[in-house]
């Protein structure tokens, strides 16, 4: 029997293999954003598990809200990628020390 | 029987898309298992009746943010054979937080299991009525009593969609290509733009 654990579980792994992925791949800004994309998307497995769960259709209007907000972060992100890399010519994330952060 | 065994197809195959979209060599191919993993875990909404955000999934998804994705690793000229070089020097330390986190989920879920905290339930106002479908439910809700939340999430889109373009923006070089003068084309009268010609049959005409 499929329960509320079993897409918790599977919540929690995409959760860790995003961030997993924002570990190894530490160069590459774009293999970067994928991995935030997946944590997104454990997210919102979670709000809408927890929907169905508790029969309460907010969360998953809220997942809607997560959708709209990586929508508009992937958008930003990447037109930041494109302008960086037209005036330097990379990407590697070594490299962006302009600001001195 | 059949709902577990759906369950089982779409989980392994979401998190075996994930594993590839982290350790795959190539961006694009990142990409494109990035675009299997939306696609099984819309599956996986769909198992749970939350349809809409299944479909929206899809089409944000897959319809319009990866295929961005995808424009810009291929628009962008990189080496991503030295992007990875750190990648074997990284992995202990990432494989560690990793563990972390995961032993801290999964002690969440463990304690779940024990018999979970109560922390109420639902007063049942934004419950899905018997007689309607997802989309229906979902929509009172969100044109209702969450109008306000809906129109934040298109101003933030608004804003997103401005700041990329602003970001990305080149003004044109003066002088690079020939312009559209709007005055001179408004200027422009019939008069002197054409003329009446009677050229004797046979002879052609000279403009």
């Amino acid at each position: 029997m499929i329960g509320i654990e079993h897409y918790l579980t599977v919540g929690a792994i995409l959760f860790v293999l995003g961030v997993l992925g924002i570990f190894l791949n530490r160069k590459n800004v774009i293999v970067i954003l994928m991995a935030v994309e997946l944590i997104l998307l454990a997210v919102n497995l979670n709000l809408v598990a927890f929907s169905a769960f508790m029969q309460d259709l907010v969360g998953q209007i809220f997942a809607m809200l997560v959708l709209t907000v990586a929508a508009a972060e992937a958008a930003i992100g990447l037109a930041i990628l494109v302008i960086y890399f037209r005036g330097h010519g990379s990407i590697a994330v070594d490299d962006i020390n302009r600001m001195k952060g | 029987m059949i709902q577990a065994i759906a369950f089982y197809f779409f989980a392994t195959i979401v998190v075996g898309a994930a594993v590839m979209t982290i350790m795959a060599r190539n961006p694009v191919h990142s990409v494109l298992w990035l675009i299997m993993a939306f696609f099984n875990a819309a599956g996986l909404m769909v198992l749970v009746g939350a349809e809409f955000i299944a479909m929206l999934l899809v089409i944000v998804y897959v319809g319009a943010v990866a295929v961005l994705f995808l424009f810009v690793v291929m628009m962008l000229d990189i080496d991503f054979a030295a992007m990875r070089a750190g990648f074997s020097r990284n992995a202990p330390l990432g494989l560690a937080v990793a563990a972390v986190l995961l032993a801290e989920l999964l002690l969440g879920v463990g304690a779940y299991n024990a018999g979970g905290l109560t922390l109420g339930s639902p007063d049942g106002s934004a419950m899905q009525a018997a007689d309607t479908s997802n989309i229906e439910a979902l929509g009172a809700l969100l044109y209702g009593k969450y109008i306000a939340l809906f129109e934040i999430a298109g101003i933030i889109l608004l804003v997103a969609m401005i700041g990329a373009i602003v970001l990305t923006f080149q003004p044109p070089k003066p002088g690079a290509r020939a312009r559209q003068d709007v005055g001179k084309q408004i200027r422009r009268r019939p008069e002197e733009a054409t003329v009446m010609k009677h050229p004797e049959i046979g002879q052609g005409v000279e403009l």
